[in-house]
């Protein structure tokens, strides 16, 4: 039995065997917001931020995640609203088809929460980690830097 | 042809096309929330999982389907056996087994399917088929296919005096490797048997009415028996124009009576779907002193690899495009698609022009050389303009063609100037293999690439859509497939602005409901399900004006003068308005023996200038800029034009300096993230595009499909740009460190 915090509320799961933290959050705990692309943890599509530290959830075993606190997508935006890089993002045209998206949104709400303005580099740097194959970054890069601007 | 009435809408409503509203699909993207196909369940529904041949030629000896069914939680192992009807599929010619009987003609070509309680089970019990192969030699070199006869469509196409001759000669070989599309969303879906021997089939697909037209004659049921429906889609690019496990899952599903998923990990996605057309290309270019291009012979062979899938088609925008948007009074182009054991080749993004843009644009820098003239004016000099004749069909350019516009306003543009400085992240290699600054050579490269919009070569084109208005606003229904490009938002403005009401529901319909849309390929939804919903919604605004004797229409209601004379809810009393509209673009013919004839609707043409800095020892290559020029007719809405613009420019650059699918003696090698390399965005360049606004002759507004031009002539610019920074001749892409260093 694993005892997982995810988004503030407890979950326990039998994960079986070698079962990746991913595959406990979709196809267990019925959080699919974390999308599975790669599995080998090249794509960031599955990212979310496990004690503090943002981690490809394709590559930990839930066994080994026993206890932890989680965020994933799913618990970024406030009740009614949203998350400022979720509103970013929107506000500059940086979803297309969206599969990469919920990556990207955890990857950058997890470098403005520990550096709230980064600069563009600062931002290709910690966001290299996640594929987008539709955008060609362009707007996301936009966004994400606008954002940063106005970061007080 | 359809003709589109004038729209006279005298008030501007937000959100109407030339503004930029946020998509519809947005929140629950960003959430986390939006149900893409690999995210569907039912419930008590079984998961699928396929065995797939580990050879790329071999025949079948025999097949053991009962170690797989003795494992506890399978409910089903299928085989070549149990297809119920038509026993191949594939869009023109079925020639490609639902799963393989006999032989096995490529790497990973599925053999058996099992359904079992859940994937891990599916997985073992797809491991514990025990399949005998014999195992054959594979043909896997296009050139010995070709002298075999082993080829799904061969072409040659002649115009002009072949004794033309010009003063100044260049000939050049050229090759483009395979390409994956790489969509994020793998392939999945989900089917649902209704109870009566019928089944719905919920799918991330291209054009779900394709997909129906193989799938019930595979399942061998009527037509009405199964309707498909399009669930959210993680990017396409042409990988899912083909079918994958459509059939498979159908199958499945009516087998057992259970609902049936099945999602592939990325290593089966590489397997399991089409791939850019490698390239081989011949060419030689002659010229007049004064750089007047009169003679172009080239001979292009695209390896089809085991099927046949659209080879036809990728190979006619092969030959056919194979000059570039040039004028030339003689030419001589044969192209040949071969039939071999690599894995199928089909629809990728740019569908064929991409391959003969990197060999004639090379060959443009050639003969600029050659004749001492410089590059850009050797293409302005040679640019085909609206009204010319294509060199190759002979066919009068109807629409807007803006050649010239396109190449000035990209070379207008500033050059950067910026040195790369000392800082690493900002060197070819990046911080892990940083270059040194004193070695770093800079380069810039120039492109300009075409294609046709919408599909060729007399296919009835169509696309229907219905819109409705109610007196809570306007409902577009169509089937066509929203890859993530944005259709659902430009659609939503095509019908504010055509009647003038702000509020637009776009719903996907699947196939029993509405007729097809065609396919979300060849840069056509814009112009055709556009098309359709401009013309249907400006019926729907004539009649409800007609009711009232009205002069305009707003969310308030039918207006005269300015005035109010009856609300929506008082002039739909009587039930909502609706209209379908089947939309076509102007018609096509069936080329001539020489390939001769008016085979294209429209064309579109793009440019890119890239800006590198290399590394000549080490081998690597930094994007730094990569400024474009399009023609985009009218760009409907600009934010998702720029979006395009920008992802089809990225996968050619990836295209250039890092991607390619390597392929083994008919075995593909890195069919992982790990292994297939893909541009991140510390690999994309600054950019900036200028779109050249002419209006087209067919489309909505005068717009035109976007998604294809931004990655034709992309590649090219950037192995260009190499070549002028290290000298080397750079004949392949992707170019590879070892040929830059020359090692």
């Amino acid at each position: 039995m694993t005892r997982l915090i995810v988004n503030g509320a407890e979950y326990t799961a039998e994960p079986s065997g070698a079962e990746s933290l991913l595959t406990t959050l979709r196809d267990r705990l019925g959080l699919p917001g974390s999308k599975n692309a790669c599995e080998q943890g090249e794509c960031g599509s599955c990212s979310v931020v496990l004690d503090g530290d943002l981690v490809c959830s394709c590559l930990v075993m839930t066994a080994d995640a026993d206890g932890s606190e989680i965020t994933t997508v799913e618990g970024l935006a406030p009740a009614g609203g949203l998350h400022p890089v979720q509103e970013a993002l929107l506000a500059e045209h940086a979803v297309q088809c969206g599969y990469c998206t919920p990556g990207f949104v955890v990857a950058a709400a997890h470098l403005f929460d520990t550096n709230p303005s980064p600069s563009p580099d600062d931002l290709k740097e910690a966001l290299s980690g996640n594929i987008c194959r539709c955008t060609g970054y362009g707007a996301i890069l936009r966004a994400l830097t606008a954002l940063a601007g106005e970061a007080p | 042809m359809t003709t589109i009435a004038p729209v006279e809408t005298t008030r501007r409503v937000a959100g109407g096309i030339g503004t930029s509203p946020r998509r519809p699909d947005g929140i629950p993207k960003v959430k986390g929330e939006f149900a893409f196909s690999g995210d569907l369940v039912e419930e008590a529904m079984l998961w699928g999982a396929t065995v797939r041949s580990p050879h790329p030629h071999a025949r079948i000896s025999s097949i053991d389907i009962a170690p797989a069914l003795a494992i506890a939680g399978v409910h089903a192992v299928l085989t070549a056996d149990d297809v119920p009807g038509r026993k191949t599929c594939g869009q023109v010619v079925a020639d490609q087994p639902v799963l393989a009987g006999d032989r096995t003609r490529f790497w990973g070509e599925p053999v058996a399917i099992v359904a079992a309680a859940d994937l891990a089970t599916a997985r073992r019990a797809a491991a514990a088929v025990e399949v005998t192969y014999e195992v054959l030699e594979p043909l896997d070199d296009p050139e010995e296919a070709e002298r075999r006869g082993e080829v799904f469509r061969s072409m040659h196409v002649i115009n002009g005096d072949p004794d033309r001759r010009g003063a100044v000669a260049v000939e050049g070989y050229y090759e483009t490797g395979t390409i994956d599309q790489a969509m994020l969303g793998t392939e999945s879906g989900l089917a649902v048997p209704d109870g009566e021997g019928g089944v719905d089939l919920i799918i991330a697909t291209q054009w779900v009415h394709e997909d129906h037209e193989q799938v019930y004659r595979s399942l061998g049921l009527a037509p009405g028996q199964v309707r498909i429906h399009l669930a959210g889609i993680g990017g396409a690019f042409g990988a899912r124009e083909d079918l994958t496990l459509q059939i498979h899952l159908c199958m499945l599903a009516l087998h057992t009576g259970r609902p049936v998923k099945m999602v592939f990990d990325r290593a089966e996605s590489f397997a399991a779907h089409v791939h850019r057309h490698p390239a081989r290309m011949w060419y030689r270019h002659e010229a007049d002193p004064d750089g007047t291009l009169v003679r172009v012979e080239a001979k292009v062979i695209f390896d089809g690899g085991a099927y046949h899938t659209t080879s036809h088609a990728v190979i006619a925008n092969g030959t056919y495009f194979a000059v570039g948007p040039y004028h030339c009074e003689s030419v001589d182009i044969v192209g040949v698609a071969t039939r071999t054991n690599n894995p199928p080749a089909g629809a990728m993004r740019g569908f064929g022009a991409v391959q003969v843009c990197f060999a004639y644009e090379a060959q443009m820098d050639r003969l600029a050389e050659a004749l001492g003239m410089d590059p850009i004016e050797l293409r302005l000099h040679n640019a085909l303009a609206a009204g010319d004749r294509l060199p190759t069909t002979g066919q009068v350019i109807a629409g807007s063609f803006p050649v010239a516009e396109v190449i000035r306003s990209l070379a207008a543009l500033p050059l950067p100037d910026d040195d790369p400085g000392d800082d690493p992240r900002h060197l070819p290699g990046g911080t892990g293999l940083a270059s040194s600054r004193d070695r770093v050579r800079r380069g810039i490269g120039f492109a300009v690439g075409f294609k046709n919009l919408s599909f060729a070569e007399s296919f009835d084109d169509y696309a229907e859509a219905r819109v409705t208005l109610t007196p809570e606003g306007l409902r577009v229904e169509t089937a066509a497939a929203e890859v993530g490009q944005g259709l659902v938002t430009v659609l939503q403005q095509i019908a504010r602005t055509a009647v003038g009401i702000e509020h637009v529901e776009v719903e996907f319909v699947d196939t029993s409901r509405i007729g097809s849309a065609g396919s979300t390929s060849a840069s056509r939804q814009t112009q055709m399900t556009g098309g359709a919903v401009l013309e249907a919604a400006s019926r729907v605004r004539e009649q409800v004006l007609l009711r009232r004797g009205g002069d305009d229409l707003s969310t308030d209601g039918v207006l005269r003068d300015g005035v109010v004379v009856a609300t929506l809810a008082e002039v739909l009393a009587d039930g909502p308005v609706s209209e379908q509209v089947r939309f076509r673009h102007p018609p096509t013919s069936v080329p001539s023996e020489t390939g001769r004839g008016d085979l294209h609707a429209g064309f579109a043409v793009a440019a890119h200038r890239a800006v590198v800095d290399v590394d000549p020892e080490l081998g690597l290559v930094r994007v730094v800029r990569m400024d474009t020029a399009q023609d985009v007719g009218k760009a409907l809405n600009p934010a998702s034009v720029i979006g395009q613009v920008e992802g089809g420019t990225l996968q050619g650059i990836g295209m250039a300096v890092m991607e390619e699918l390597v392929i083994e003696g008919g075995v593909v090698r890195n069919a992982s993230f790990t292994d297939y390399l893909l541009p991140t965005i510390l690999d994309a360049p600054d950019l900036e595009a200028v779109l050249i606004e002419e209006p087209d002759h067919y489309g909505p507004f005068g717009a035109k499909g976007v998604g294809e031009p931004p990655t034709i002539s992309s590649t090219a610019a950037v192995v260009a740009a190499v070549r002028a920074a290290t000298g080397r001749p750079l004949t392949r892409a992707p170019i590879r460190p070892q040929d830059v260093a020359g090692v």
